[in-house]
């Protein structure tokens, strides 16, 4: 009887999941199914169904492009310079963190240290021209009034690299803490007492108790950066490149929105994004075995 | 010895104050430039104080126009899209927490899939132009509206209401719409408070689909139309320009720096709330499943 009435209401559940299910399905699913425009010799007018099938010739196109291999040399290497510090910065600031006793202090620091994390990248756009600019920007304008050379942070390509990673690490690195102060509550306090006792001082314990407190943390993270080497993502690199650091600046996901949205080359684009995504997930399975065949949990 | 420590503890606090500075300064600068007048920030005597203090740029924009119907727009766009989306992402993860929904692993596989593998920018941009979405306020909301990573959270913190309140509700014959409603929901504020954070700061902050898909400027939500702004800013005939051609090029700045304000405003005044319940929504997210 209940079993009955339980099942007469069954529907409802389903009634419940059908709306979302439909959006994912036309605007997640649809998506990979026009990912086949990769094999086509699309064009926009004809449409999916009637443009002409060309096999692997549009990837044999993009092999050729050097514009294309600049791309994906830049997202590497940006990526790669972000491993090195993106990823290391927030350790040493959680570090850091941890041994501030004042518990204000070390709320307020928090407090501060997350607020760019919230700030738009059109936001932080803005504010690195009006510091970073060539003649107009704050830090420039101070090193001209006492007497240096102006840097050309944002027009000169090797000073762009530097100064893309160091806004990159000023956005992410206090937010990142959260996840390593977290990991850092759960150290079984006695250790460090025991530490003490053996007269381990501040820089000892860090390094022979949080660190390795935190190493699972660290271990997990650095994998999943390293699954995501061939991602990019497309804001941040848009917003802080322009034509003078092209050679650094244009990345795949900039080279996609170029050639397809601006050129209109959509099959050209779709086969840049495709090839991606193929070597983005085989970088992500590879590393997620690497961390199971290490004895770690993996990602999943 | 302890002294040294003192003295290492000392200089510890102090690095890291100046790091926080950092992050708080810029944002100061901004503020300063946005409130001095057009002739300091001319002349470059603008660094954290307001020089000349004036309210001129803030008339300016209001003046203008295209400021305020960005913000405008904005405005509206992130609050239909917040309800749609908290909307969308219940009704998904609620199920979900059902033990007798038999089909909820094969919609939780579903879900998942989207995590991983998608089609891209462009396919999704040859979709919604193909519906004819282009320059509607749907293609900003539909696409981000059923986010994977906030419906497993939900569902994590809604499978943590006792089960008896349920079956209870069931047994008097209760609809499940009616259990959602009023003992479900009721019990998930900090959630539904936290997802809603979650999909409004992403929904305000971003520009990557504006660009993409809205192309009418009566239609530029705030971050558009400031990354419009930068990117003008950022042409090397800006950089290059010496002198006078470079005075030519930041006469704005004082009008951007208060359009950028504009952007900031609305996150700085939720900024307590963010924080607090961002740091939650984050540790949920992160306990595997």
């Amino acid at each position: 009887m209940m079993r009955k009435a339980r099942l007469s209401r069954m529907w409802q559940l389903y009634a419940l999941v059908a709306a979302p299910l439909l959006v994912l399905l036309i605007f997640s699913y649809l998506p990979m199914v026009g990912l086949l425009i990769s094999f086509q010799d699309f064009s926009i007018f004809k449409g999916f169904f009637g443009s002409k099938w060309v096999g692997f010739g549009v990837f044999a196109e993009i092999f050729r492009m050097k514009s294309f291999w600049i791309a994906l040399r830049n997202t590497l290497s940006l990526n790669a310079l972000n491993l090195a510090f993106g990823f290391t910065s927030p350790i040493l600031l959680a570090l850091l963190l941890n041994e501030i006793r004042s518990r204000r202090l070390k709320k307020i620091l928090q407090s501060t240290l997350y607020l760019p994390h919230f700030l738009s990248w059109a936001i932080i756009g803005s504010i690195s021209l009006q510091l970073f600019s060539d003649n107009t920007g704050l830090v420039n304008v101070l090193i001209a009034n006492s007497g240096g050379r102006i840097i050309p942070f944002l027009s000169e390509k090797w000073h762009w690299l530097f100064t893309y990673q160091a806004i990159g690490v000023w956005q992410n690195a206090g937010w990142g803490t959260i996840i390593y102060l977290a990991a850092m509550t759960a150290i079984n306090p006695e250790l460090y007492e025991a530490a003490e006792v053996d007269g381990a001082g501040r820089w000892r314990k860090m390094l022979s108790v949080t660190l390795p407190g935190i190493a699972p943390t660290m271990i997990i993270l650095l994998i999943l950066q390293i699954g995501r080497l061939v991602q990019i993502g497309f804001e941040q690199p848009y917003i802080l490149g322009n034509d003078l650091v092209k050679n650094f600046s244009d990345v795949i996901s900039t080279y996609v929105y170029q050639m397809g949205i601006v050129s209109a080359r959509f099959n050209v684009g779709t086969a840049v994004g495709l090839f991606q995504s193929v070597v983005g997930l085989s970088f992500l399975l590879a590393a997620n075995a690497v961390a199971r065949s290490r004895g770690e949990t993996g990602i999943w | 010895m302890r002294e040294r420590n003192r003295l290492e503890g000392f200089l510890i606090g102090a690095f890291l104050v100046v790091v926080a500075l950092t992050c708080i300064l810029p944002l100061v600068h901004e503020l300063a430039l946005s409130l001095s007048s057009n002739e300091a920030v001319l002349s470059r005597k603008v660094a954290l104080v307001p020089v000349e203090p004036t309210l001129n740029s803030y008339r300016e924009i209001l003046k203008d126009g295209s400021v305020m119907r960005a913000l405008g727009f904005s405005a509206t766009l992130t609050a239909a899209f917040t309800a749609i989306a908290m909307a969308l992402t219940t009704a998904l993860a609620y199920p979900l927490t059902r033990p007798e929904f038999r089909h909820r692993k094969a919609v939780m596989t579903f879900v998942v899939i989207t995590m991983y593998f998608s089609g891209g920018i462009l396919p999704l941009y040859i979709l919604i132009k193909s519906l004819g979405m282009m320059n509607t306020i749907w293609a900003l909301i539909l696409p981000l509206a059923v986010s994977p990573f906030n419906t497993i959270i939900m569902r994590t913190a809604l499978s943590s209401i006792p089960e008896s309140l349920t079956e209870s509700a069931l047994l008097d014959g209760a609809s499940y719409f009616q259990i959602l409603r009023r003992i479900v929901l009721p019990l998930s504020l900090p959630i539904i408070a936290t997802l809603s954070l979650f999909y409004a700061v992403g929904r305000w902050n971003t520009f990557q689909d504006a660009l993409f898909y809205i192309t009418k400027t009566g239609m530029y939500t705030l971050q558009l139309k400031l990354t419009y702004i930068v990117l003008a800013n950022s042409s090397p005939e800006v950089f290059m320009a010496e002198g006078a051609e470079s005075r030519l090029s930041v006469a704005n700045a004082a009008l951007t720096a208060a359009t950028a304000m504009v952007a900031t405003l609305p996150i700085l005044a939720v900024y307590p709330w963010l924080q607090r319940y961002f740091i939650k929504g984050t540790m949920i997210g992160s306990i595997k499943e």
